[in-house]
């Protein structure tokens, strides 16, 4: 008797460190945010609880500028990603011979400098007196006082930038896994190129592409970064008004609101997209036992 | 891949005056292929030209507060990289809360997929998408939640906060990581060690870790990088305490003196290094493992 409870408790033995970890540090803070949003007063004088729901209504009507903004980038940065990134990953999956390692380690090589200091370079790539600008004003695509840094452009290229290898690798993952025995078939039932690609590469590669472009689109929905540092307030996006709200202004009713409206959106997008790709493809537990 | 194009190239012996065998279609489109190439090059010039940048204006010798322009060549920074005030100190802030985080998410982690591969239990269905939310859930909301929850019960914020929370970010990652290698694990291994009578615990060390030993150091690799990198978490939960991103945010709103693009690179081509060590290790133990004993003479 003792053996089989000892049998049956021993997974959640094993659970209990790390899942515990998370249970303490990530769903009880949850809590204790949802505790702060509703609570109501000053700085000055103090937060109370008080079932303050209007602190989410004001939230939406006071930042919806920011919000639609932070969707709105998101999205280009992620469709830019995707027509940068599936080319990249295709000629990688299918010509990439014997370097294909090689250009893998050149996808990832941003992931080797900080953030930040990738976020910086851009900066300097797109300064007022750099050497894209004056290029792009001598031939005439930027006027003469016209700028790219501090510009909806720089914040959206800065996104896709700091993004794009958690679309590429995704892409290349599934593609790389294509049996090419499948395309030969395509081609011995006299499929154009264009068919075969549409009819049977595109489709086998749906799950890299459902995978990288919630691994892009999550984190730049959340960004805050690239507006801070390549935009002006005209670009900020709602990781702006949270980190400014919490940290600067310390209103943390109003931030700890604007957090769960976030979470919200996100987990409504990730579980739309589950319906369509499926969960075993986006939690990775394909092959676990049953 | 091999198999097919056989099969099709023995079609086209076998029907020599067919009009237009079905590769005679494929070797089209010339110009889609020059099109794929350029365009697949071009890509990887968007993502290597800023690592450029940064390499080339650590060399730099900048006018004033920032390190846009270029003025001339300098080896100043590259000789001095430490010699801004702080900066050493949050390297060295930023690589031992790294240390301590991924050593603890690593273990954590590499227990937690252990369980969720190998035991069948009520709740894992649950467990694993709970496993999922905070890699959906954006940094700003990890960062300023796990606050909520210091300041309520008055902790006093700085080193052990930021190892609190970066262990709680990287070990979904890590979870990920190592589940990924367990499944599909051939368990007739161990069931072997227990045959000839290991115990448990044995089996696990002796047999057991050594083959899941790459997805843990991928995933202890990963955490590291995760753990360095990692700005907006850290900024809500640091105090005082300033690790190197932290550094840089300070730096980048007064002056980006060249020594923040040194220590850069310097990161960059250490991290290089050890990639391409990594996978000349792999391919020399791939090119051991080839040669097995048992083969037969050729």
């Amino acid at each position: 008797m003792a053996a089989r409870i000892r049998k049956v408790g021993l997974p959640y033995l094993l659970l209990l460190p790390g899942l515990g970890w998370l249970l303490i540090f990530f769903a009880v803070p949850l809590g204790w945010m949802a505790f702060e949003s509703l609570k109501s007063g000053t700085l000055e004088e103090g937060y109370l609880f008080s079932w303050e729901f209007s602190n989410y209504t004001n939230a939406i009507s006071d930042y919806s500028e920011q919000l639609l903004r932070s969707f709105l980038y998101a999205g280009l940065a992620t469709a830019a990603a995707f027509l940068i990134g599936y080319p990249l990953a295709y000629f990688i999956a299918f010509r990439g011979g014997r370097w294909r390692n090689a250009l893998l380690l050149a996808v990832i090589a941003p992931f080797f400098v900080t953030y930040l200091i990738r976020t910086l370079s851009w900066q300097t790539i797109l300064s007022d007196s750099g050497v894209l600008v004056d290029t792009l004003r001598t031939i005439g695509l930027v006027s003469d006082g016209g700028r790219l840094l501090d510009t909806t452009f720089a914040v959206v290229a800065g996104i896709t930038y700091n993004f794009l290898p958690f679309m590429i690798l995704p892409l290349y993952a599934s593609l790389e896994r294509i049996d090419h025995r499948m395309l030969e078939a395509g081609y011995d039932l006299y499929g154009r190129r264009r068919d075969v690609f549409l009819r049977v590469t595109l489709p086998l590669s749906m799950p890299g592409v459902v995978a990288g472009s919630l691994l892009t689109f999550i984190p730049a929905a959340g960004d805050f970064i690239n507006a801070e540092l390549l935009g002006t307030p005209n670009q900020f996006m709602i990781g702006n008004v949270i980190q400014s709200r919490y940290l600067e202004v310390a209103d943390y009713p109003t931030a700890a609101a604007l957090s769960f409206i976030l979470m919200a959106f996100m987990l409504a997008i990730v579980l739309v997209w589950a319906r369509v790709a499926g969960t075993e493809a986006l939690l990775g537990t394909e092959g676990e036992r049953r | 891949m091999e198999a097919g194009s056989a099969t099709a190239e023995s079609r086209a012996e076998a029907a020599p005056r067919a009009a237009r065998s079905p590769n005679d279609r494929r070797r089209g489109g010339k110009l889609l292929d020059l099109g794929l190439n350029v365009y697949a090059l071009l890509a990887l010039l968007y993502l290597l030209v800023p690592i450029a940048v940064i390499i080339v204006f650590s060399f730099n010798d900048p006018r004033g507060r920032f390190n846009f322009i270029w003025q001339e060549f300098s080896l100043d920074a590259w000789g001095d990289p430490f010699g801004v005030q702080g900066l050493g100190d949050a390297l060295v802030k930023s690589l031992e809360i790294a240390a301590v985080s991924t050593v603890i998410a690593t273990v954590l982690g590499t227990i937690t997929a252990l369980a969720l591969v190998r035991y069948e239990f009520r709740g894992r269905a649950p467990i694993n998408f709970f496993i999922f939310i905070p890699l959906a859930t954006p940094e700003v909301v990890l960062g300023a939640a796990l606050l909520s929850l210091f300041l309520n019960y008055a902790v006093g914020l700085g080193f052990g906060t930021i190892v609190i929370a970066h262990v709680m970010f990287t070990l979904s990652f890590v979870i990920v990581t190592v589940r990924s290698r367990l499944i599909g694990f051939d368990r007739s291994l161990e069931e072997a060690a227990q045959d000839l009578g290991a115990t448990p615990w044995q089996t696990f060390r002796l047999v057991t870790l050594p083959l899941i030993m790459p997805g843990v150091v991928s995933a202890a690799l990963l955490g590291f990088a995760l753990s360095i990198d990692d700005f907006v978490i850290t900024n809500f939960n640091s105090g005082s305490v300033v690790t190197f991103p932290i550094f840089i945010w300070g730096a980048a709103r007064v002056a980006v003196p060249p020594q923040i693009y040194v220590v850069a690179s310097m990161i960059f081509l250490f991290t290089l290094a050890m990639m391409l060590l990594t996978v000349w290790q792999q391919r020399r133990a791939e090119r051991m493992a080839a040669v097995r004993p048992d083969e037969p003479a050729a």
